[in-house]
């Protein structure tokens, strides 16, 4: 066996080693634009959890502000002349004596009394202005915010699960469940996107849940054609054939030896679809298909914004726009980042 | 002079690591000349540099190479000249054969088009012209029936065709000089003797210089006058190629020359480069003597393999990959078995291990038939078993850690009592195949070929196996690399008692390693014999001409001066 040794190098530190997934946080790192993305992303999310847990934008429907308060850089609105109706002139006419109810006022006044409620001074101007019932649209969009990425994000997640499994299936066995999973991918695609979510609305009727459950039943065919070619291609490669023969089952062959090695298409669609589903929600809440009405979501307040509109109350379309902009923007820059660190492609270059 | 090269330096950036630019030296310093008429060959274990220096000739290099030095070709620097100009001498002046005809030629096109666009873009051809000249190319490279091939696409070609299509492309505007950058490692033996012989050929009848790669002294010495070896980016030799191969002057190339096997001698062990660097000498074990009438472990009866293509709607045809193989094999014995690619050598290997559901036939391991066997006891009997494929590269689940890798197996058929029984049986097969512990907390892509397929060797080990299956174990390796597998193999044989069924397309690696060799094409066995027996005394037509293709290196005499 000298021989053999002989040519080893000498003494190697036994230093932990550095895997796949180091070297992509390594490339990861040192994409500034990326990792500023990410902060931003992370801060979002911190946000999400905050709304969720009532830390921030709890009392988001409470009504702080006059209705249509106007933000506060842009000062309050000018004073309405409040003529619409003349004020007739002269004495009233004492009615007292023909009025049924005459006698009832005194001991109304005092039963009113015991209900009586202070009438909070509302506030002229808002930070971001308030809506039509003077609810604070910062408050408003950070909540609408918690709903809409939550939403966006779980969508995303049950999108890709049942992508993946259905591409793995597909793809490891091919034959007669490869036919199957390719007609039920064919029956999908062959529907209209927006007919398709409209009958799952149809079925699953309002609310978060069943929005995330929507978007995600109609939005996992793309991710299952890419995972199914990945493991069509992964499944004749010599790794998995070693697998076969020292006996690994059919199962660990598919999701403990392939699907690391093609986590990183998963990864990349789950995080696109994070994007296009955030916007499908504000679609879909638009339409009136999306949330309740006692939530808010990114998608309501643009629904709300656009007979504010009309209207010159232009702030919570700012607002919302401004919020979505920002999260969408940051989280696709993270994610070509994320698909630039994870490509095996751009492996050679280190 | 053709072609100087001076000083030629070539570094990578590697990125920027705390904002300082990284950079790897591949080629350190290196100058060697290329005479007209004349064939220059570049030998060196992979990562040497010699490819990195052929293509620095014509800057096919990735962009973030940087070259020094001085490249003239005919009094031109070629490391200053504008990209234009450079275009201008690619495939004009200097044209390029590349390893992997599969890979080099475009699939989307006929083979026509390729050959005639350098006519057209460098001759300044017609259509109509281009396409005479591609035919008589066609024609000139050996290809049946040109006018008909003409229209042919790539994939409806063989490897050796698609690589005459290359050499034709390359030769359409005779350049001046042709670089062949391991133009036969992707092919066959009967393959590789047909095209090294037709570039000779070519290279006489249009009077060009040749820069030849490779990592085989034994191709290079039939084809080359002049060969520099490269190790680690630098010169180790340069010289004649009669000198090269009787009078070598570095210990490397001595080393080179002694680890091939050859056909005409045969050690027990190889050398390997280290060893030979030493001054140590490798026949410091002997094999033990093999007991010729050890039990038969495995006996293969009528093995059959088809495939079957759709053929219309409803209708199959069928392709007979494997037509009936038996073989005996005896404990503790290697049976090679060899061919062509296309022989069904491999098919009949995974075969063997169900890893392909064989059509018919019997396999007998100890009397029970592994082809008939249910779940619970093919399982079992897969410990016995093993296979080790070709490419160490891709053999390996790239997100394991070596660890993870050689713990697995055990795992699965609960061989060890716990985890740290399990690791301490796995760290003691890595120092077995010559690796150390510290290897197990790595993963693949930290290793070199020659120890990835240690590794591989090391998974099948951990299950205790009486058979190993190798498919084409060494075929990916550099010859060096090659020497330290096929010992490392036979020390474990000495060792376990292992029985091997080796697969393997040269004959000189499976004549040094088998006590009986197994002859196949098209599926069937053509011969089979003792692995001496059939060395020396071929029967068969086909064997006979395998044999013949094996490169035997420099065959002429010693150079004059050096006889006086």
């Amino acid at each position: 066996m000298s021989a053999v040794l002989s040519n080893q190098p000498a003494a190697v530190t036994p230093q932990r080693s550095r895997g796949v997934w180091y070297a992509s946080w390594r490339r990861l790192k040192a994409d500034k634009l990326g990792m500023f993305a990410m902060v931003v992303v992370a801060l979002s999310l911190l946000l999400v959890v905050a709304a969720g847990l009532g830390l921030v934008a709890g009392d988001w429907q409470k009504e702080t502000g006059v209705p249509n308060a106007p933000p506060n850089f842009v000062g309050p609105a000018p004073a309405e002349s409040a003529g619409a109706i003349v004020q007739p002139k002269g004495p009233n006419v004492d009615l007292s004596d023909i009025d049924p109810l005459a006698p009832k006022y005194a001991e109304w006044t005092e039963k009113a009394k015991q209900y009586k409620t202070d009438e909070a001074p509302r506030a002229e101007t808002l930070p971001f202005g308030g809506d039509r019932l003077g609810r604070d649209v910062l408050a408003k969009a950070i909540k609408g915010a918690e709903i809409s990425i939550m939403v966006g994000v779980l969508a995303a997640l049950v999108a890709t699960l049942i992508g993946t499994v259905l591409g793995a299936l597909s793809g490891f066995y091919g034959g007669k469940v490869g036919d199957f999973l390719e007609w039920v991918y064919n029956v999908f695609t062959a529907m209209p996107n927006i007919l398709l979510i409209f009958a799952f609305a149809v079925v699953f009727g309002r609310g978060v849940l069943p929005v995330v459950m929507i978007l995600g039943l109609a939005g996992w065919t793309g991710i299952y054609r890419l995972v199914r070619a990945e493991f069509m291609k992964h499944s004749v490669r010599e790794y998995v054939r070693s697998a076969e023969a020292i006996g690994a089952s059919k199962s660990s062959r598919m999701f403990k030896h392939i699907l690391p090695n093609v986590s990183h298409v998963a990864l990349v669609q789950l995080s696109l679809h994070v994007v296009g589903f955030i916007k499908s929600e504000v679609i879909l809440s638009y339409l009136g298909l999306g949330v309740s009405v006692d939530q808010v979501s990114w998608g309501t307040m643009l629904a709300e914004a656009q007979s504010e509109l009309i209207l010159g109350y232009w702030w919570q379309l700012a607002a919302v726009t401004g919020f979505m902009a920002v999260f969408v923007t940051a989280f696709a820059l993270f994610t070509d980042a994320l698909r630039d660190a994870l490509d095996p492609k751009l492996r050679g270059l280190e | 002079m053709l072609l100087s090269i001076q000083d030629l330096k070539v570094a990578f950036r590697m990125g920027k690591v705390d904002g300082v630019m990284q950079r790897q030296l591949a080629v350190k310093g290196v100058s060697f000349d290329i005479p007209e008429n004349g064939t220059v060959a570049l030998v060196g274990e992979s990562g040497s540099g010699k490819s990195v220096t052929a293509m620095s000739i014509l800057n096919l290099l990735p962009d973030n190479a940087e070259r020094t030095g001085a490249i003239l070709f005919q009094g031109r620097d070629l490391l200053k000249t504008s990209l234009r100009e450079l275009q201008s001498v690619r495939g004009r002046e200097i044209a390029c054969v590349f390893q992997d005809p599969m890979s080099s030629l475009n699939p989307v096109f006929p083979v026509a088009d390729q050959i005639m666009e350098p006519l057209i873009k460098h001759l300044g051809m017609s259509k109509r012209q281009a396409l005479v000249r591609a035919e008589e190319l066609l024609n000139e490279v050996g290809i049946p029936d040109p006018k008909r091939r003409l229209k042919s696409y790539p994939h409806e070609m063989s490897g050796g065709q698609q690589q005459r299509v290359m050499i034709a492309v390359a030769l359409a505007c005779s350049p001046k000089l042709l670089i062949a950058d391991e133009p036969t490692t992707a092919l066959d033996v009967t393959i590789q003797r047909q095209v090294m012989e037709l570039l000779a050929r070519l290279k006489e009848s249009h009077k060009m210089s040749m820069l030849f790669i490779s990592h085989d002294l034994g191709v290079v010495g039939e084809i080359a006058d002049q060969v520099v070896v490269m190790r680690h980016g630098e010169i180790r030799e340069k010289a004649p190629v009669a000198d090269i191969f009787h009078h070598p002057q570095d210990a490397y190339t001595k080393a080179l020359l002694a680890c091939r096997p050859s056909l005409t001698e045969n050690p027990a062990r190889l050398m390997v480069i280290d060893d030979h660097i030493a001054g140590r000498s490798a026949s410091d074990r002997t094999g033990k003597a093999k007991d010729p009438a050890a039990p038969v472990i495995l006996e293969v009866k009528g093995l059959k393999k088809s495939f079957f293509f759709k053929s219309g709607l409803f209708s199959k045809t069928e392709f007979k990959a494997v037509k009936g193989v038996d073989f005996q094999l005896r404990k503790g014995h290697t049976l090679g078995v060899v061919g062509e690619s296309g022989s069904g050598k491999t098919t009949m290997g995974l075969t063997l291990l169900r890893l392909h559901e064989p059509t018919g036939g019997e396999v007998l391991f100890e009397g029970q038939d592994l082809l008939k066997m249910n779940g619970p006891d093919w399982q079992k009997m897969r410990r016995r078993i093993q296979v080790v494929f070709q490419n160490p590269y891709a053999s390996l689940n790239p997100r394991f850690t070596i660890a993870q890798t050689l713990l697995e197996p055990m795992e699965i058929h609960g061989i060890g009592k716990n985890h740290d029984e399990r690791l301490a049986t796995a760290s003691a097969l890595l120092k077995k195949v010559g690796l150390d512990e510290s290897a197990l907390h790595k993963y693949p892509h930290e290793f070199s070929g020659g120890q990835r397929q240690r590794i591989a060797i090391a998974r099948c080990l951990t299950l205790q196996p009486e058979v190993l299956v190798l498919d084409e174990a060494v075929s990916a390796l550099d010859v060096s690399v090659q020497a330290q597998v096929l010992n490392l193999l036979k020390d474990l044989q000495d060792e376990f008692g292992l029985s091997y069924i080796f697969i393997s397309h040269d004959l000189a690696v499976v004549k040094f390693i088998s006590d009986e060799v197994l002859v196949m094409q098209h599926g069937d066995v053509v011969e089979q014999a003792d692995a001496r027996a059939l060395l020396a005394a071929p029967k068969q037509e086909y064997t006979k001409r395998l044999l013949g293709a094996v490169p035997r290196g420099y065959q002429g005499q010693e150079p004059a001066a050096s006889v006086a």
